[in-house]
């Protein structure tokens, strides 16, 4: 049984990795928005020479 | 087109006020200063990247952020902070309503409450309880399914020393947030739930501890860090909860504009939030402004409506050396306020005073799950203190007693219990979020559902909070759109009220305001007058109106030569109201009115709605005792009502609601403040309520029963961490199972009645925002 000797650590190991990965994306403040991250992702505004989107023109809506 | 003539409308009130954006500013977490705006109309993604397109190309701007889920943005800007106090906001309020948007910047003052520290502090416990729980657990079931085949003493050991090492320095640092609760608890000599919590985790970990030493079978281990773990998702999910509301009043005091116009020692007239203010500082109040801050006339005349503070609907005449409270009105006339403390005999002060006392009171009224822990905790106690004499006396070593009494108090640690009640806060609060229905504390559910007699203040409450025109289907309708598009360029408090009854109105031309009297100007190539009857020459006309409308205020219009018409203004009452008191005496409760207006107007209202207990004219010492006969008759007094006379029976009464057109005060001092222009809310927060409660009460249950189920096999010696973790596990799963059960029922017994329009009024989804922009649009 000496694997466990091996074993045990790894799995604390990809364990503490996914909490470590946990605790920075709560200290960057990725939970602030949920609804918007979900949106966000979507949108090219962060690739170089995307055309504005059309959506100007649609919102002329509130008032 | 509306927002830009609303917004050039208030504009004129003020001025030629600038903002000084330097107060607004508020360093954000990426170290740079910022500006905060709450902004009406972010509906979608497509307004995200709009408004972050067009504020990125503005000078001086190092970023732009959209939060949709707060409906909030927030603009850094470009260079040092010397750079910065001097940078101009107005650029970023203006780009924004080019694009369509009105944003109204945070008093940063009171916008750091919602950062979320206490929520990060939770999700970082969470963490660290979900990991070690999930690792322990891995450690645990491998020690059980080893017991009943073929592990070694050894490898048991070693897991149980990994576990260890696991679950100590975890449940330390996750367990803070209740070891601290149980500590305060007992330091002020009372007893609170996580008082057997923190006993349980406590001694599981260091009999687990001992028995690992002794290389015995059982460790409890993974129950120490589960029960954490469970706990902290009910705290997690109560604080998100509670966040979600405060971000949505923290907006709503945004767009009420928490701002006023300093004069500076300089002459400067520049508009700050209202953190900024000292006492003693000079403030400008233009006419058809609200008053920001409590102070005394120091120059100026002019009548203010003082409706939200004494429930009075006939303006006061204020002039220099009179005191003016905030929430308050101003009329025609423009105001310089030197601000004062509440200092002396001011109705402030008498309202604070009574304030407290209600409020001391108030905090008496205990929690049911408080009420239950206090029961429990000693009952826990004694059964695992007579386990262990019991042991003893049938003869067992010391030793095995008290592993068996404390494995009594780890079976009996109230995860379920801990679990049973916020999570059907958490579900309810949710329901309500969706009714408009804002909850200020999470116990109010309870406080809500058992009452059986609803008091309503009158002015603001049962009616709308601005006047509206009474006489509409009466006067032509060429005559009410030149009225509307006069009265959308003059100042006059009751302008407002017309200019609401058609926002398309064409604007009118060489206008003239005589102040006083009223406004002449051209439509069309077409003279026009609106103003009293005797400007306009309609007091014939007039008087036949007023015999139709006795409480009314009248103003007349003539277009060219055409007979004038007379409109009526008066308060109308919310357009549900009258539904909403039928439904409240369909449910079996009792209604009245407690109002601070004269008599007259109130029995007028008493009479349309069908209420037959009614009282005028009472002052806010009056109100209380009033409530507090109630109480002692043994009634449960759910009071409504949003002026500052009705902040203190807001606070004495069982359970409280206002409008989120109340004053401050009010709005502080109720348990709930709901959203929009309709009274439904008030009947969804009752059923929302009462059903909640019901489900807490059959969660409670469930938790009981589990324990009840539980301790006889722990008090026999039969109980293994295995038990222990089965026990758990599966109550918390019923309770919180239970709860989201609730959540189907009340959308269903949402699509009936009243509560229908008042989810339809609060905007399709959970958009409370919303109904409040449409809300001010309509008031500004």
């Amino acid at each position: 049984m000496t694997v466990l000797l091996v074993l045990i650590p790894v799995a604390l190991g990809l364990g503490g990795l996914g909490l470590i990965a946990f605790l920075w994306s709560l200290r960057t403040k990725q939970y602030d928005d949920l609804e918007g991250a979900a949106w966000r992702v979507l949108s090219d505004d962060d690739l170089p020479g995307t055309p504005p989107e059309p959506a100007e023109a649609e919102r002329q809506r509130p008032g | 087109m509306t927002a830009a003539i609303d917004a050039g409308a208030a504009g004129g009130g003020r001025p030629a006020a600038s903002r000084d954006w330097s107060s607004f500013a508020r360093r954000g977490p990426d170290g740079l200063l910022g500006i905060d705006l709450a902004v009406e109309g972010i509906h979608c993604a497509a307004c995200m990247g709009t408004i972050e397109r067009g504020l990125a190309g503005l000078p001086d701007i190092a970023g732009v952020r959209v939060n949709l889920t707060q409906r909030r943005v927030r603009v850094a800007w470009r260079g040092g902070d010397a750079a910065a106090a001097a940078c101009d906001g107005d650029a970023v309020v203006d780009a924004l309503a080019r694009l369509g948007y009105r944003a109204h910047p945070f008093d940063p003052g009171r916008a750091d409450i919602a950062d979320g520290a206490e929520m990060r502090m939770l999700m970082k416990c969470l963490a660290v309880a979900g990991f070690a729980a999930m690792n322990v657990m891995l450690l645990s079931v491998s020690v059980w399914s080893g017991n009943v085949t073929d592990i070694t003493p050894e490898t048991r050991d070693l897991f149980h020393w990994v576990s260890a090492a696991i679950a100590l320095p975890a449940a330390a640092y996750a367990g803070r947030p209740f070891f601290l609760s149980a500590f305060r608890a007992l330091k002020a000599r009372r007893l609170n739930m996580d008082v057997p919590i923190s006993l349980g985790v406590t001694l599981a970990l260091v009999l687990s501890l001992v028995q690992t030493q002794r290389s015995a079978e059982h460790a409890y281990f993974d129950s120490a860090v589960m029960l954490l773990f469970f706990l902290l998702l009910g705290r997690v999910l109560e604080a998100a909860m509670r966040r979600r509301t405060r971000a949505t009043a923290e907006n709503l005091a945004a767009l009420r504009s928490a701002s006023a116009t300093r004069i500076d020692a300089d002459g400067r007239v520049r508009e700050v939030p209202l953190s900024a203010v000292a006492i003693g500082d000079r403030i400008l109040v233009g006419p058809g402004e609200r008053v920001p801050l409590d102070g005394i006339v120091a120059a100026g005349r002019s009548a203010v409506d003082q409706s939200l503070v004494t429930g009075e609907t006939a303006p006061a005449p204020v002039g220099p050396g009179t005191a003016v409270h905030a929430g308050t009105l101003n009329g025609e006339g423009a105001l310089t306020v030197e601000v004062r403390a509440a200092a002396g005999e001011t109705l402030l002060d008498r309202v604070n005073a009574l304030l407290d006392g209600a409020m001391a009171a108030r905090s008496r009224s205990v929690v049911i799950a408080d009420r239950v822990g206090r029961a429990y905790a000693p009952v826990v106690h004694l059964a695992a203190l007579s386990t262990f004499l019991g042991w003893m006396a049938f003869g067992a070593s010391w030793e095995t007693a008290l592993v068996v009494a404390i494995t009594v108090l780890i079976i009996t640690c109230p995860c379920a219990l801990a679990l049973a009640v916020p999570a059907v806060q958490v579900v309810a609060s949710g329901a309500l979020f969706r009714a408009g229905v804002l909850l200020n504390a999470g116990d109010a559910l309870e406080r809500i559902a058992t009452v059986d007699t609803v008091v309503f203040d009158k002015t603001g409450t049962l009616t709308l909070p601005e006047p509206r025109i009474a006489n509409r289907d009466a006067v032509p309708v060429e005559l009410v759109a030149a009225a509307a598009g006069l009265a959308a360029a003059s100042r006059h408090p009751l302008a407002a009220a017309i200019a609401a009854a058609v926002p398309e109105a064409a604007l009118p031309t060489d206008l003239v305001e005589t102040r006083g009297k009223g406004v002449a100007a051209t439509i069309g190539g077409v003279p026009a007058l609106l103003g009293s009857p005797a400007f306009v020459g309609a007091t014939g006309e007039a008087a036949a109106v007023a015999a139709a409308h006795p409480l009314a205020s009248l103003v007349a219009v003539r277009l060219g030569d055409r007979p004038p018409a007379v409109i009526a203004i008066d308060q109308a009452l919310r357009p549900d109201a009258f539904a909403v008191v039928a439904e409240l005496k369909a449910r079996g409760l009792a209604v009245a009115i407690l109002s601070g207006d004269r008599p007259a107007p109130v029995a007028a209202a008493a009479a349309a709605l069908g209420i037959a207990d009614f009282a005028a004219g009472v002052d806010p010492a009056e109100k209380i005792a009033r409530i507090e006969a109630l109480k002692a008759a043994g009634h449960r007094v759910l009071m409504v009502g949003d002026g500052l006379n009705d902040a203190p029976a807001l606070a004495a009464a069982n359970a409280s609601l206002s409008p989120a057109s109340a004053v401050t005060l009010a709005q502080s001092a109720a348990d709930a403040v709901f959203l929009g222009e309709r009274l439904a809310p008030v009947v969804a927060a009752l059923d929302i309520g009462r059903r909640a409660r019901r489900i807490m009460i059959e969660n409670l249950g469930f938790a009981l029963a589990y324990n009840l189920l539980a301790v006889p096999l722990a008090i026999a010696g039969l109980a293994t961490p295995l038990v222990a973790a089965l026990a758990m596990s599966s109550s918390s799963l019923v309770v919180t199972v239970n709860a989201l059960r609730a959540r189907s029922t009340w959308s269903a017994a949402g699509a009936a009645g009243p509560n229908r329009a008042a989810t339809r009024g609060a905007g399709d989804g959970p958009r409370p925002l919303d109904a409040v922009a449409r809300l001010s649009e309509v008031r500004s």
